[in-house]
């Protein structure tokens, strides 16, 4: 076993620490999306739905703590995707040429950047649940310190799986791309229909037929089923649409999200084996 | 490949598209010797370098470097090359050990040995009280010799240097060329493109010169500048003339011409192997010499001949 990629790791997590601004506000970024966009959303949408009756046996929900899951989810596709950007600097500036002239195996490239992209994506999750508990968000609603601890693992896992997907792809991209203009030209292309295309901040029950399709080809919806199921449960009810999820739904979604973590690697593994940069 | 070469190109050819770069070219580099590609910028060189780096996918022809076959197995290569490329590549916000310390684990070097080398190879280099710096915080003379620093660390069999000095001031040029016939004494074979003249002469022990992706000629400075067979000797006497009839017959005089500095004399061969017996000759027949003045041809002479014009230097 070649450890060599936690050497990419470990300069990536350097960077990410010395790098003040960029330290900064990703860890502001996603404090202050729930502290405005959460906090005005969510006071229109419980005053919607608060007259919605709460069918029986379910856990309602309010609206804070429905879209908290889909902060999470909006805020670990936003860093995934931006996560390539460092490969891009690299090659401007031609460090990459350091690492593709050493023995180490290429790929171990793109598995350190993806490694420590996830990293980042932990780090913000975790501060998105410490503040969002500061500004009322509910999640484990009557949960044994077990059971949340399980819960907490679990959303881990779905956001790992999840932004080693992104990650991947924002790598295999960034190493066919000359410029960080042109990565960001296409996170800004892909980030819209992603996110709003989802469940993150709405039910898609109520989408038409189309969008409901292409909504469950949506990496993110998946995600923020994960979520939801270990933050709030099998059965609840938010923003006026029932939520139950089986053992075998939140499963689908996990094989969903390593499959195409998967084909990201293949993908993005390829590019590293071709990529010429002098 | 003989035993004493450490890399073999045979018929290499590499264009961009439909620009060829490199022409057919072979050349092999002894175990232990400094060699060096002169040439104008856009003549092939980085191209060169960036194959037998592996940079560059080979397209054809067939290199071998430290005994491995480029295209079979480059990893091998890989492992018994250093690189210090010709613009910088350092992460500016990495301190000088971290930059050393990453560049050891790239290349699996167990973590005693590396620090142990680091902590050498720093005092070589004369970098030991920077090793807490950020890399952007340090001079150019003192970039370029971390990089070094670490193109050595790894103990390669052939270190690349692709334009070690570009852009030094002229007392760390100086300093650098030290550094690099040490890691040569110390039994480093160099590999330098340098499109300086007086680097490649001060420093080689062979010179390829090349131009338009090809090799123009290849030797030691000596014989390069020796084959243009241009020694002239500047002789003042009392009696221009009468030295001029003693020295006719001389086999290696090529030609005499009478100026007002005295005589200049064109030598086919070595001008100072020549020079005591030109100056006996004249004294022989009982002239008075005033001075005696050998000149050589220099790079630049050489290469004028060779490329048939002045060097290129216009930048990238």
């Amino acid at each position: 076993m070649a450890w060599e990629f936690l050497t990419v790791y470990w300069r990536e997590m350097i960077r990410f620490v010395r790098f003040r601004t960029q330290l900064f506000s990703s860890l502001l970024q996603p404090a202050l999306w729930m502290a405005f966009f959460g906090v005005a959303m969510s006071s229109s949408f419980n005053r919607f739905t608060s007259e919605i009756p709460v069918p029986p046996g379910t856990v309602p929900v309010d609206y804070l703590t429905f879209m908290a899951a889909g902060m999470i989810a909006m805020t670990t596709l936003f860093t995934s995707l931006f996560g390539g950007m460092s490969l891009l600097f690299d090659k401007n500036w031609g460090l990459m040429r350091e690492m593709l002239a050493s023995p180490m195996p290429r790929t171990h490239i793109m598995i350190g950047v993806s490694l420590s992209g996830m990293t980042k994506s932990f780090i913000q999750v975790a501060i998105i649940m410490a503040f969002g508990l500061i500004l009322g968000v509910e999640f484990f609603p009557g949960f044994s310190p077990a059971r949340i601890a399980v819960s907490i693992l679990g959303i881990f896992v779905f956001v790992g799986v999840f932004s080693l997907g992104f990650l991947l792809f924002s790598s295999n991209i960034s190493m066919r791309l000359e410029s960080p203009e042109g990565l960001q030209g296409i996170i800004t292309l892909l980030t819209m229909p992603l996110f709003f295309v989802s469940n993150a901040l709405y039910p898609i029950q109520a989408f038409p037929p189309f969008l409901q399709a292409l909504s469950t080809y949506n990496p993110l919806t998946h995600l923020v089923n994960g979520i939801r199921y270990f933050a709030l449960g099998s059965e609840f009810f938010a923003v006026g649409a029932r939520y139950s999820y089986t053992t075998t739904d939140i499963l689908t979604s996990f094989a969903y999200l390593l499959a195409f973590a998967v084909v990201m690697y293949i993908l993005a593994r390829q590019a590293f084996r071709r990529a010429v940069v002098t | 490949m003989g035993d004493d070469d450490i890399i073999e190109v045979k018929d290499l050819e590499h264009a961009f598209n439909d620009v060829e770069a490199v022409r057919g070219i072979s050349f092999s580099v002894r175990r232990g010797e400094i060699f060096s590609f002169l040439g104008p910028n856009g003549a092939g060189k980085s191209t060169t370098i960036n194959i037998l780096t592996t940079l560059l996918p080979i397209q054809r022809g067939a290199v071998q470097v430290a005994g491995y076959d480029l295209a079979r197995e480059p990893e091998r290569v890989r492992e018994s090359i250093g690189i210090v490329f010709q613009d910088e590549v350092l992460d500016r916000d990495l301190t000088v050990w971290e930059t050393m310390e990453f560049h050891g684990r790239l290349y699996s070097i167990p973590r005693d040995e590396r620090r142990r080398r680091i902590d050498g190879m720093l005092a070589v280099v004369e970098l030991e009280a920077k090793r807490d710096v950020r890399t952007k915080n340090l001079s150019g003379g003192m970039k370029r010799r971390l990089e070094i620093a670490r193109g050595l660390m790894t103990r390669p069999e052939v270190l690349f240097l692709d334009e070690p000095t570009q852009g030094l001031d002229p007392q760390t040029r100086l300093r650098m060329w030290d550094y690099i016939r040490q890691v040569n004494a110390a039994g480093t074979t160099i590999f330098l493109t340098t499109h300086y003249m007086d680097e490649a002469d001060m420093l080689s022990d062979r010179i390829s010169i090349i131009d338009h992706g090809r090799i123009v000629i290849t030797g030691t400075p000596e014989e390069l500048k020796n084959t243009l067979g241009k020694d002239v000797i500047y002789l003042e006497t009392g009696d221009d003339a009468k030295a001029r009839e003693a020295l006719r017959g001389v086999l290696e005089i090529r030609s005499i011409t009478e100026s007002p500095r005295g005589l200049s004399i064109t030598i086919s061969s070595d001008g100072s192997h020549c020079l005591p017996g030109i100056v006996e000759r004249v004294r022989d027949a009982g002239i008075e010499i005033m001075s005696v003045n050998l000149k050589k041809p220099t790079m630049d002479d050489v290469f004028v001949h060779y490329t048939g014009k002045e060097l290129r230097d216009t930048g990238a």
